[in-house]
C-alpha cells in the first residue's frame, strides 16, 4: 500500500483525484487554498484533464461546481469558513436543486482565527442546507472521506460539505491511498426541470429534501466515521466530534479512555447512537471544535435532563481552538502546561514584507490625509489589511470582502468626506466591482486606492482575476477617466504620488488610483523560475 | 520512541526545512509522524512554530500537549522562549542566539541570554556565525539541526541520508554544504556536553 506525506488539504485533494474527480473550484482562502494548489500541481489530475480553477470568488466557484455536477460528473469546491458566506446562496439552494454528479462542498474554519475575521462553524450551515456533513477526525479519513462523499452525493444526489478546521488543513501525516477510478461520463439529470427553482418545482424539490432527512440521519446511524465505544466508567459518556477524539485519545497515551465514546465523523447527528450513549450514562461532555452545535442540539432549550457539559456551561472555553490541555481540564486530569513565558517575551505580529509596495503606498495616503482628522480610511481583506498596525496606523476597518468601498459610501453619504477605502487587485474583482458601481451612481465623494500587486497575496500567490482589466473595469462601471490614476509605488516617486493622491481625495465624486507594482514574493518567485528554465534550456542545449 | 518537538522562528526564516529533514529521516526508519505546521498570515515576520510529533507507535493528536514537548529547536532566540509553557520539566531548549528583528520593543540581548542560560537545559549557539565562517551563511537552520541531533534519538547518518535526499536535485556541492553544517552544529553540542562532564 502507497502512504504518502500529505496536508489535511492535500489528502482531500489526492483523496479528490483519486475518487473521479472532474472538476475543482476555489478562491483562494487560508486554510483551504491548499487544496486547489494541489490539483493544479498534479500530474495525475493533469493527465486526466481534471478542471482546476481559481474562481473570481466563492460564489462563482460554488455556481461552477454545481454546474458540473448538474452534467453528471464528479465536482468539488473549496473555499474557507467565510467565503462560504459569499457563495451561500447558491450553496443554500444547491440543497434543493440536488446534485447529480456527485458534489462536494469543502468548508475549511478557523477556530482561534488564525487567519480570520471570526470562527463561525459551517456545521451551522451545512445543517441550514439539511445536507449531510463529513468531518474528518486525521489526514487519513480526510483522504477517505472524498470517495466516500461522492458516493453519498450521487446515492442520495444531494451535495455534501466536508467539513476541516485549520489544525487539519495544515498537518501532515502519512495517508493510505486507494486506486483511483475513472471520472464520470456527461450525464444531464432525468429530469431537466429538477434545477429550474420556480416556486413550484422548487416546492417539490424542497418536500423531497425534507423526505430525505430519515435517510441522512439513517446513514449517519451506520457510518464507518460514527462509532460508539463502551467502557466501564459511565459516571461521563463523551461525544467527540471530528479532531477533539485525538485530543482526548492523547490524554490517555496508549491505554483505553475508560469512559464511553461516541466518536463522530458524519452529520447530521446519529440520534440512536446519541440517545444510547445518554441512556448508559450519568452525563455528557460533549468535546467539538468550533460552536457547541452539537451541545446545543443535545442539551435543548430547557436542560431538564441529565447534566451536558461542554462550551455551555464553561467545561470547555466557549471560543478558541481545542488542544490536549483543554481536554484534559474539561475531564478534571492534571494540567501539564509548562513553564511561564518570560515577561521579556514581545509579540510578533506579522508585517508587510521588506520592499512591499503596500508601504509606499500607505506612506503616502498617510501624509495626504495628514491634515484631516483621524478615521476615513476603509479597508479590506488582503496583506494590506497590516496597514492596520505600526508603523502605518493608516486603516480604520476590515470587516468583509469588498467591504472597504461600500463602507466608504455609507460613511461619505452620513458626512464623513473625504472618505477613502483601500482594497486589493484580487479582492476588488471577488466583491469590489459592484460596491464601486454603486458608489458612481450616487457619486459619491470617495477615493477607491486599488492596491495593484497583481496577485492574491495573503494566501501565497494565487493568479488573481483582475490582472490587466481593473482600469476598464473602472471606466465600465462608470469612473469618469482622468479620475482614474496610476501610480509605482516606489520611494523615488514619493512626492508625485502624494500629489496625486492629494488632488483625488479632494475631488468631489468616485476617483480610483491603483498604485501598481508587482508584490515582491511573487516577483522574486518569477525570476527564480525563469532563471531556472533558462538553466535548463541552455543545459539541453 | 516519541520524541515532540517544538519548532519556532519568525515567519520566512525557513524552520519548515528543518523539519522535513527530521521528518524525511524519521519516515525512512519506519517512524509515524504528524507535524502541525502554520501557513497564512504570520508566515509575512510574525512568530512562527511547528508542532513535529514523531513516535514509534501511532501519534493521536496534531498538537504536542503543553509541558510534554521533548524539544524546542528555535533558530531565534526571543522566539525560543515564547514556547517554554509547551516545554517538557526535563526538554532541552536548543536556540540560535542570532536575534531576528523587525519589532520595536525587542527585548535587550543581555536580558534576553540571561532568560536562555537560566533554563535547566539549553544549548545555544550563533548559527549564523557558525555558518558564515564555514561559507555557507545560508545553511544556519542545519547548524541548528545539528545542534539538536544528539537529542533525537534518530541515528545521524538517516538525518545525513535525509539531507542527502533532499538537496538531491541541487547537486553534490549544496549537499556537502548542508552535512558540514550539519556536523559544526553536531560538534558544538557534543563539546558542552563533554564540557559537563
Amino acid at each position: 500500500m502507497q502512504k504518502l506525506l500529505l496536508l489535511g488539504d492535500e489528502a482531500i485533494a489526492q483523496g479528490a483525484i483519486d475518487a473521479g474527480l472532474s472538476g475543482i473550484y476555489a478562491y483562494p482562502g487560508t486554510p483551504s487554498t491548499e487544496i486547489t494548489e494541489y490539483v493544479m500541481h498534479s500530474k495525475e489530475a493533469k493527465s486526466g484533464k481534471v478542471v482546476a480553477s481559481w474562481g473570481a470568488n466563492e460564489k462563482t466557484a460554488m455556481e461552477a461546481a454545481l454546474g458540473m455536477s448538474y452534467a453528471g460528473k464528479r465536482a468539488m469546491v473549496c473555499m474557507k469558513h467565510v467565503g462560504l458566506n459569499v457563495a451561500a446562496d447558491a450553496f443554500v439552494n444547491s440543497a434543493i436543486t440536488g446534485a447529480n454528479g456527485g458534489l462536494i462542498v469543502v468548508a475549511a474554519d478557523d477556530p482561534s482565527m488564525h487567519s480570520s475575521q471570526n470562527e463561525q462553524d459551517s456545521r451551522f450551515y451545512g445543517k441550514f442546507a439539511l445536507i449531510p456533513i463529513l468531518e474528518p477526525g486525521n489526514q487519513q479519513e480526510a483522504y477517505d472521506m472524498v470517495h466516500y462523499g461522492f458516493d453519498l452525493s450521487e446515492k442520495y444526489g444531494i451535495p455534501v460539505m466536508l467539513r476541516i478546521t485549520t489544525r487539519l488543513a495544515h498537518s501532515r501525516s502519512g495517508v493510505a491511498l486507494k486506486e483511483s477510478r475513472t471520472q464520470n461520463e456527461i450525464r444531464l439529470p432525468e429530469n431537466l426541470r429538477q434545477f429550474i427553482l420556480l416556486p413550484a418545482n422548487a416546492r417539490r424539490q424542497y418536500k423531497h429534501l425534507l423526505t430525505n432527512q430519515a435517510a441522512f440521519i439513517s446513514a449517519s446511524e451506520t457510518s464507518p466515521f460514527n462509532k460508539l465505544t463502551d467502557h466501564k466508567d459511565k459516571s461521563i459518556g463523551i461525544i467527540a466530534c471530528g479532531l477533539a477524539y485525538n485530543y482526548l485519545v492523547e490524554n490517555f497515551a496508549g491505554h483505553e479512555v475508560p469512559h464511553p465514546v461516541l466518536r463522530i465523523g458524519q452529520y447530521p447527528l446519529p440520534e440512536k447512537m446519541v440517545r444510547d450513549l445518554y441512556d448508559s450514562c450519568d452525563s455528557l461532555l460533549v468535546l467539538e471544535d468550533g460552536y457547541p452545535i452539537a451541545e446545543e442540539l443535545i442539551r435543548g432549550f430547557m436542560n431538564n435532563g441529565k447534566p451536558v457539559k461542554g462550551r455551555l456551561d464553561g467545561t470547555v472555553p466557549r471560543d478558541g481552538e481545542l488542544n490536549p490541555n483543554i481536554v484534559a481540564r474539561a475531564l478534571g486530569l492534571a494540567d501539564t502546561r509548562g513553564r511561564d513565558i518570560p515577561a521579556i517575551v514581545s509579540s510578533r505580529p506579522p508585517s508587510l514584507c521588506k520592499g512591499c509596495p503596500h508601504i509606499y503606498s500607505y506612506n503616502a495616503l498617510n501624509e495626504a490625509l495628514a491634515s484631516l482628522s483621524k478615521g476615513r480610511v476603509f479597508s479590506d481583506i488582503g496583506c494590506y489589511t497590516l496597514g492596520a498596525l505600526e508603523p502605518f496606523d493608516a486603516i480604520n476597518s476590515c470587516v468583509d470582502m469588498g467591504a472597504s468601498i461600500t463602507m466608504a459610501k455609507g460613511a461619505a453619504d452620513a458626512g464623513l468626506v473625504p472618505a477613502v477605502a483601500v482594497i486589493g487587485d484580487s479582492t476588488f474583482t471577488h466583491s469590489g466591482m459592484t460596491g464601486l458601481l454603486d458608489a458612481v451612481i450616487s457619486k459619491s465623494p470617495i477615493t477607491v486606492m486599488i492596491l495593484d500587486n497583481a496577485t492574491t497575496a495573503m494566501t501565497g500567490g494565487q493568479n488573481s482575476a483582475a490582472v490587466g482589466k481593473i482600469e476598464d473595469i473602472c471606466l465600465a462601471i462608470g469612473v469618469e477617466k482622468e479620475h482614474i490614476r496610476i501610480l509605482n509605488p516606489l520611494q523615488k516617486h514619493h512626492e508625485e504620488n502624494l500629489r496625486i493622491m492629494m488632488e483625488e481625495i479632494a475631488y468631489p465624486g468616485v476617483s480610483v488610483v491603483i498604485p501598481r507594482r508587482e508584490c515582491i514574493q511573487t516577483a522574486a518567485r518569477r525570476l527564480r523560475e525563469e532563471k531556472k528554465k533558462q538553466e535548463t534550456s541552455k543545459a539541453e542545449a | 520512541m516519541k520524541k515532540d518537538i517544538i519548532l519556532a522562528g519568525v515567519g520566512g526564516q525557513g524552520i519548515l526545512s528543518i523539519a522535513a529533514t527530521i521528518g524525511t529521516a524519521a519516515l525512512s526508519t519506519g517512524l509515524f509522524l504528524k507535524q502541525a505546521e502554520v501557513h497564512g498570515m504570520s508566515q509575512r515576520g510574525g512568530d512562527v512554530q511547528s508542532n513535529l510529533r514523531i513516535s514509534d507507535r501511532e501519534i493521536a493528536s496534531d498538537l504536542i500537549p503543553q509541558g510534554k514537548a521533548d524539544m524546542i529547536i528555535s533558530v531565534e532566540p526571543m522566539e525560543s522562549l515564547r514556547y517554554l509553557p509547551m516545554l517538557s520539566p526535563d526538554g532541552w531548549l536548543v536556540t540560535n542566539t542570532k536575534p531576528y528583528i523587525n519589532i520595536r520593543n525587542y527585548p535587550e540581548m543581555d536580558k534576553l541570554m540571561a532568560e536562555i542560560e537560566a533554563q535547566p537545559r539549553h544549548i545555544a549557539l550563533d548559527a549564523d556565525e557558525i555558518a558564515r565562517q564555514m561559507g555557507s551563511p545560508k545553511s544556519a537552520n542545519m547548524v541548528i539541526l545539528g545542534a539538536a541531533s544528539p537529542f533525537l534519538d534518530i541515528e545521524y547518518s538517516s538525518l545525513q541520508d535525509a539531507i542527502r535526499s533532499i538537496f538531491r536535485k541541487k547537486g553534490d556541492d549544496v549537499i556537502q554544504v548542508n552535512l558540514d553544517a550539519l556536523e559544526a552544529g553536531r560538534n558544538f553540542t557534543t563539546g558542552k556536553l563533554n564540557s559537563r562532564t
